[in-house]
């Protein structure tokens, strides 16, 4: 092998004369990377100017970051009474992203079929539709529970109330694309049976997305689990509150701690999430 | 024919009352849900006429007219405003950009068909989760602290996020490679570096593009609420707005972030169809 890299190599131009169109440098492709990469690296510098980036506030933060890194070793608590306020705030954390993601899927479910092409004929309220889930979609979490404070006061019911309206559109948009993918097949089977139209649908397309949908529900439950360990933060419940609150009065070892379970918590919902819709997408694969 | 019948009639009852009870377990979890979360229906539909009046309020001027009437007055603010969302977008960008830097980096060291070590796969995975986990609102709270108020806390927050969202996603494409060029280079006597820059990018690059376009728009709607903890951005104004109940203000700077928003998802959707339809090319 060698042998023959050396040979190549002492013909290196006899070669690159034999193919010159593998050798040629290719201009163009080199100069629109250039023009790319420059445009990138010029925005960012840009960007840097503009925001005012400071390299010695950035080392100063960075000195302090390892001062408060080092404070919130070892992650405790503080007592008892404290723990049990965290788990319970732990619990409506969770309660929050359960009721929420339920909310958004039973409201979504009539949603997706009226987005779905192969359901609703009528195009303008097909565009409609899917324009208006676009713009609720648009709006943070955060903001969504700023506004339902406003009406149904402070406190975790506002929370699930937030999580319901971000998630809504995006659940029936995936509704809708799994709803228009279905297969035609069993539709025509119920039709060609004397099925109305509303048999179609339960017995030609629910089977179908039913395990789709429970697979997709799980799948907003882990994400909602951490969107609601931050919704506290503006007063919806939850224990983004206690977050909060122990960085800004700077008790870190309590921060910390709060930091920790909602690591682990997450991690345990993952785990058990990821294994419910394995076993979901496998009997429906059957 | 009977014994058939029954069979069936069990099977249909069996399945009955296992969708019986997962509907139970599912009520059971809902009414703790409910319990847990303060659930007071009777308060809903008592204040659930506030939700509508609400947005009917955002809709009205000081003057009591309809903001639509008289956009001057309800864009009173509009150069302010504009610069904030531009100044969000940048933080977006930066902090997309640094983010898409340490994911590029680190993606590699984490991908089982590139590097044997089990330890350094463990350690970097597990610092990828951290970052992923933690929300980026969290470190900018920790950050505005360390930092100061401004948009560098909001940047570096969202840097840390998105890098750990990317190395995951990024890592999952370079672990689904053609292994057979980066073979080939390896057999031709290139080192590690020379085998991910001529075997394994040439494989993946189009692909991260568009995972970090996607980033974009998830940071881009992150980045406006930044401002709620004091990170820069939009997001001050708004909160304030929201707080101190300056119903015209939150209607005009809202409809400002969900156009803004849709834009940039409109933008890097037609970038993304483009780099698939070149990936389409190409092969």
């Amino acid at each position: 092998m060698s042998a023959l890299r050396d040979t190549l190599l002492a013909q290196k131009s006899d070669v690159v004369l034999r193919y010159p169109e593998s050798f040629r440098p290719a201009l163009w492709a080199r100069l629109n990377v250039m023009l790319v990469l420059g445009g990138v690296i010029g925005l960012y510098a840009y960007a840097l100017v503009t925001l005012d980036f400071d390299p010695y506030r950035i080392l100063g933060g960075l000195l302090r970051l390892t001062d408060i890194a080092a404070m919130m070793l070892p992650p405790t608590p503080d007592g008892w009474g404290r723990t049990q306020l965290y788990f319970e705030a732990l619990g409506q954390t969770l309660a929050i992203a359960f009721l929420g993601t339920s909310l958004a899927a039973v409201l979504a479910i009539p949603l997706g079929f009226l987005a779905a092409r192969n359901i609703v004929g009528n195009r303008i309220l097909h565009f409609t539709t899917r324009r208006v889930m676009d713009s609720v979609r648009s709006i943070d979490t955060l903001i969504w529970a700023l506004i339902w404070i406003n009406v149904v006061g402070l406190g975790p019911f506002a929370g699930a109330l937030a999580i319901m309206s971000s998630d809504i559109a995006a659940f029936a948009k995936l509704m809708s694309e799994a709803i228009e993918t279905a297969d035609r097949g069993p539709v025509e089977g119920v039709q060609a049976s004397g099925g109305s139209r509303l048999e179609r649908i339960r017995f030609g397309i629910v089977p179908q997305v039913l395990p789709i949908f429970a697979s997709q529900i799980l799948y907003f439950f882990e994400s909602n689990t951490r969107s609601a360990t931050i919704i506290g933060i503006v007063g919806a419940g939850g224990i983004g509150l206690y977050l909060s609150e122990e960085i800004r009065v700077l008790e870190w070892q309590r921060a910390a701690f709060l930091i920790v379970m909602v690591l682990l918590t997450v991690a345990i919902i993952d785990q058990v999430s990821q294994r419910l819709r394995a076993a979901i997408m496998g009997t429906s694969r059957r | 024919m009977v014994p058939l019948m029954r069979t069936y009639a069990d099977a249909i009852a069996a399945r009955r009352r296992q969708t019986a009870l997962g509907l139970a377990l599912g009520a059971l979890a809902l009414a703790l849900a409910c319990l847990g979360a303060d659930v007071d229906i009777f308060v809903f539909w008592a204040k659930l006429g506030n939700f509508s009046s609400y947005f009917y309020r955002l809709s009205k001027l000081d003057t009591g007219a309809f903001v639509w009437t008289d956009p001057t007055e309800w864009y009173w603010g509009l150069r302010r405003w504009l610069g904030q969302l531009g100044e969000t977008l940048l933080m977006a960008y930066l902090g997309t950009a640094t983010g898409f830097v340490g994911g590029f980096v680190l993606c590699f060291l984490c991908s089982r068909n590139l590097v044997r070590s089990g330890w350094l796969r463990w350690l970097v995975r597990r610092y990828l989760e951290i970052c992923r986990t933690v929300p980026d609102i969290v470190f900018a709270l920790i950050f505005v602290v360390a930092f100061g108020l401004g948009p560098l806390p909001g940047v570096l927050a969202i840097a840390i996020h998105t890098t750990g969202a990317l190395g995951k996603l990024f890592s999952e494409v370079v672990e689904s490679i053609d292994m057979k060029p980066v073979e080939g280079i390896a057999a031709s006597g290139g080192n590690w570096f020379e085998r991910i820059r001529f075997a394994v990018l040439p494989q993946v690059l189009s692909n991260f593009t568009s995972y970090g376009l996607l980033r974009f728009e998830v940071n881009v709607r992150g980045a406006t609420v930044l401002g709620f903890v004091g990170a820069g951005g939009i997001g001050e104004e708004l909160i304030t707005a929201i707080r101190k109940f300056y119903y015209a203000d939150v209607s005009a700077i809202l409809l400002l972030v969900m156009v803004c928003v849709m834009a940039i998802d409109l933008l890097s959707e037609q970038v993304r169809h483009r780099l698939l339809a070149l990936e389409g090319a190409r092969a």
